[in-house]
């Protein structure tokens, strides 16, 4: 793999996190338990899209072959995504969309913190635009999960619920390969395994406030790497790309 | 006798052109007429999120889902503040909602309808929110000020918002054949509908009178909707787009454009519940306002346990 393939991969599979879950995330409009939220949510959609629309104009450079970042978005079957498995999870209810946000912007706080850092200065430049609206995202769903932990019974239920099913798919996160190794060298990449500990101490000390337990199960699913996903992406897509699909020739 | 003092006053305060604010002294149905409107407006906003909610995980390109997510906030957000104008006359969030779900407050007639093709997101910008931008404009100097103000943050952004659709509508008819069909079947489908948003035609509108008196209203149905056909015919000729009137024409003696009978018929039959999508946006709104409860209970529920501890430290 030379750097220029694993830059083109490191940056699909940045640019694919927040395209699908920015894609989750929009599926709340006016579904949200109250205006206030609904907006919140969609803010959040807004973000990440515009983060993947940053990160695959810059794959698409990078690879160089005349691609845009909408060839990228819209035109890549299920295998050629890199997005991790818990983007890609349903949204359930909502304590199950926020204990996603809270697993996945833990996690993004730490990252693009460091992605900050890169030496690849398109990817330094789009980290430090994304850490300020990471820090909100976190802040919502830390807030959420006390709030929600911390409220009434069935909310409390819920939300442990929600925290136990996502965990198997928490553990992707921090999987490295030659992709990341190999930038990781050149100080490009973020070095994902002292991440970990910082993402389980936060995760711990925000479920502690909520009354929650922390999950112990150490079963973590696999695959996104490979681009094997679960049986969710495959609808994601064909509702996503299905105008770029079906009339190939338009320009939108 | 004294009410019909401060009734005399207050019509005195609307002829000098001042605004009334939410403390002052107001007749009740200057309150009455402006909570139906207010909610009805901000109502609106809200279920206008459904049609156009349809489009966002089908946007052709990232650009258009950014700006249709922006746009679709833009609306929630205009229903926010509208909710919190209808707020200072003495209604409750929780009030507004209930009237929603009961049919005692009514939203725009409009979104009845469906959004069917990617064409429809271009043509709900331009022409609904195009129609509903020359009645805020007049808005803008409605005489409560609570609401007048609102109306003038909400003309900034329907300003923008006419654009992308305007501009949804000019690509499609720069492209295919199959993309100038999507966008001329939308014309054909929101015209009428569009034209229905001003209200029925003067002669017949029920509500104009005392709004008119009271500076509520500052133009009528008919004027408002003249200065829409006026200036949206032109636009659609521009790009190609044919209206689907076969009566419409320029009227050289009045310097306005002649339009064909409209279908009160099927504007009293849609706002009575018949028409395509009543049952479908009203049951979505219910289903997930429903579906909500228990995170507004644990919510409430949490800001209470948070208070008593507060409580129990001081």
């Amino acid at each position: 793999m030379t750097q220029k393939e694993a830059l083109f991969q490191y940056c699909l599979r940045l640019g694919d996190n927040a395209l699908i879950l920015g894609h989750r995330l929009s599926e709340w409009c006016s579904r949200a338990p109250f205006i206030e939220e609904d907006l919140a949510l969609t803010n959040m959609s807004l973000d990440m899209i515009g983060r993947a629309q940053a990160l695959l104009k810059y794959a698409a450079e990078v690879e160089g072959s005349g691609k845009t970042e909408d060839d990228l978005a819209y035109r890549r079957p299920e295998p050629k995504y890199f997005n991790h498995l818990i983007t890609e999870q349903p949204n359930g209810d909502f304590a199950h969309t926020i204990a996603r946000q809270l697993y996945i912007s833990t996690f993004e706080y730490y990252f693009y913190s460091d992605l900050e850092k890169s030496k690849d200065k398109t990817l330094a430049a789009i980290a430090s635009k994304a850490i300020k609206e990471v820090k909100y995202h976190l802040q919502h769903a830390a807030d959420w999960t006390i709030r929600l932990g911390d409220g009434t019974e069935e909310s409390r239920n819920r939300m442990q619920k929600a925290i136990s099913d996502l965990w198997m798919w928490s553990g992707e996160l921090f999987e490295m390969d030659e992709v990341e190794n190999s930038l990781l060298k050149d100080g490009i990449a973020v070095d994902l395994i002292p991440i970990k500990a910082l993402w389980s101490n936060h995760i711990k000390q925000v479920l502690t406030e909520a009354t929650l337990n922390m999950p112990e199960e150490d079963y973590m699913q696999t695959g996104s790497r490979k681009g094997i996903h679960t049986e969710n992406l495959g609808h994601i897509l064909s509702e996503m790309q299905y105008l770029q699909r079906a009339y190939p020739d338009a320009k939108w | 006798m004294h009410n019909e003092h401060t009734n005399q006053h207050f019509q005195l305060r609307i002829d000098n052109g001042e605004y009334i604010e939410a403390k002052d002294y107001m007749p009740d149905g200057y309150r009455k007429h402006l909570i139906r409107q207010i909610s009805q407006h901000a109502h609106s906003e809200v279920i206008g999120m459904q049609p156009e909610g349809n489009w966002i995980t089908r946007a052709p390109s990232l650009r258009s889902k950014q700006i249709l997510l922006a746009k679709i906030q833009d609306e929630g957000g205009h229903g926010l503040y509208l909710y919190s104008a209808a707020e200072t006359l003495g209604i409750s969030r929780v009030e507004l909602i209930d009237q929603l779900h009961s049919g005692k407050a009514k939203y725009s007639n409009i979104f009845n309808y469906p959004a069917l093709n990617w064409a429809d997101i271009g043509a709900i910008g331009w022409l609904v929110d195009g129609a509903a931008i020359v009645n805020q404009v007049s808005l803008q100097r409605t005489s409560y000020g609570p609401y007048s103000r609102a109306m003038v943050r909400i003309c900034k952004e329907e300003s923008f918002h006419q654009r992308q659709g305007y501009e949804i509508m000019a690509n499609m008819m720069k492209g295919t054949k199959e993309q100038r069909e999507m966008a001329q079947d939308a014309m054909n489908r929101w015209w009428w509908p569009a034209l229905m948003m001003f209200g029925p035609h003067d002669t017949d509108s029920p509500h104009s009178s005392d709004a008119v008196k009271w500076k509520i209203k500052r133009e009528t149905n008919d004027e408002l909707r003249q200065k829409f056909i006026d200036k949206t015919v032109q636009q659609a000729e521009i790009i190609g787009l044919t209206i689907p009137d076969k009566d419409l024409k320029f009227n050289e003696k009045t310097g306005h454009y002649d339009i064909g009978k409209i279908n009160w018929d099927e504007f009293h039959r849609v706002i009575n519940g018949n028409g395509p999508c009543n049952k479908q946006r009203m049951e979505h709104h219910i289903k997930y306002h429903n579906e909500g409860a228990w995170v507004r209970e644990a919510a409430e529920a949490y800001k209470k346990k948070r208070l008593a501890k507060q409580l129990e430290i001081a």
